[in-house]
């Protein structure tokens, strides 16, 4: 389960972001997760409870954003939403779905004080 | 520490760099640091950041990469099940390719160094990092090892990852390509099971073919299904014990060395 890396990793942006812009506390924690990107929602809402103690986001609500797969078939082109990786393109039946969205993992935003 | 798997990355020791009896004391990575200083009672405000939660993996990455370009040095990224065979094809391997290109090991497994020992029984070099209760490597542990470690100038460097087919999809350690083993002991389906990990290889060995003969695995089906996955997968049919295979992918080896040299 690497979201315990990710949680550490969100940790860090945060820690980077406190020393940056000179804030004591997070209160809100906004993370993009993209259904294509590999985290599992629950797992990562556990493993960031655990890394945020006694750090400055001890104690922060976690909003989970969860952005749909975007796909874009190698053959001809089409656009669609997808869900997995191995779907097939719906115009073509072509397999390979080039992901143009949603595989972000990102730290959006912070409610800060 | 996570208390569903254990993960965390306060446990990681990296063993040993050079061949049998010579191992280093381990190195302990530090674990995370906590902050302190929190006080109350002032005005909130918004933070816009939108940054990858991977950059700093990825820039680390990026760095180890144009290490090994510098040097010339073809990293490759060996990720399967446990069990799947990787230890045993890769100890055939360097016994192919010693004495024709420079070598070196680096072996992910959560505990022991007894991967590391069969890699060094070769002559090769091999440095064991144990992730501890980690279930897969990331930059910048291959960047410490880097920094312990002679780089096979010209050559080849084999990171052997921890046997896991989900985490290590996530982690870009630098190398030039993902390399996949899939057993033909395992089921057929596992590129629709685990398709993070089939998207991300560029070579997936079709390991232990030798015992075809006497499973009912349909690799016809395995193969279809890498493709769906991934349709720019090259596939080749592979047998560490009977050597099957082994001239087309000590071939891929080579020319893919040449274009990092």
């Amino acid at each position: 389960m690497h979201e315990m890396s990710l949680a550490e990793s969100a940790l860090q942006i945060i820690d980077d972001a406190a020393r940056a812009q000179g804030f004591k506390r997070v209160k809100k924690v906004w993370l993009e997760i993209g259904q294509l990107s590999c985290v599992e929602k629950q797992a990562m809402r556990f493993c960031f409870d655990t890394v945020v103690k006694d750090s400055i986001a001890d104690g922060a609500q976690l909003e989970i954003i969860e952005t749909a797969g975007q796909g874009r078939c190698n053959t001809c082109g089409h656009e669609t939403q997808i869900a997995t990786l191995y779907e097939a393109c719906p115009q073509c039946g072509s397999y390979g779905m080039q992901v143009i969205a949603g595989d972000a993992m990102r730290v959006k935003e912070l409610e800060v004080e | 520490m996570c208390t569903t798997c254990g993960c965390g990355s306060n446990e990681v020791f990296i063993r040993g760099k050079r061949r049998a009896g010579n191992a280093d004391a381990p190195v302990r990575f530090r674990p995370h640091a906590a902050e302190a200083g929190v006080k109350d009672g002032e005005a909130t405000r918004i933070i816009k950041l939108e940054q990858d939660i991977l950059a700093r993996n990825n820039s680390v990455a990026d760095q180890n990469r144009q290490l090994f370009s510098v040097h010339g040095v073809l990293a490759l990224n060996l990720v399967s099940s446990p069990g799947s065979g990787k230890t045993t094809l890769l100890v055939r391997t360097l016994e192919a390719l010693k004495g024709k290109f420079p070598l070196a090991v680096i072996e992910g497994d959560q505990q022991t160094d007894n991967d590391a020992e069969r890699i060094r029984t070769t002559g090769v070099d091999a440095i064991q990092i144990n992730t501890g209760k980690g279930c897969h490597l990331d930059a910048q542990m291959i960047e410490r090892c880097l920094r312990q470690m002679s780089l096979p100038q010209r050559g080849m460097l084999f990171i052997e990852n921890v046997g896991n087919l989900v985490c290590p999809a996530t982690f870009d350690l630098g190398e030039a390509a993902k390399v996949v083993v899939l057993s033909v002991t395992e089921g057929e389906d596992k590129p629709l099971k685990y398709p993070d990990m089939f998207r991300a290889a560029r070579l997936m060995l079709m390991n232990k073919c030798d015992l075809l003969p006497y499973l009912a695995f349909d690799v016809a089906r395995a193969e279809e299904y890498a493709r769906r996955v991934n349709p720019a997968i090259r596939i080749i049919r592979i047998s560490a014990t009977s050597g099957e295979g082994m001239a087309e992918w000590l071939a891929w080896l080579a020319a893919e060395q040449q274009a990092c040299a």
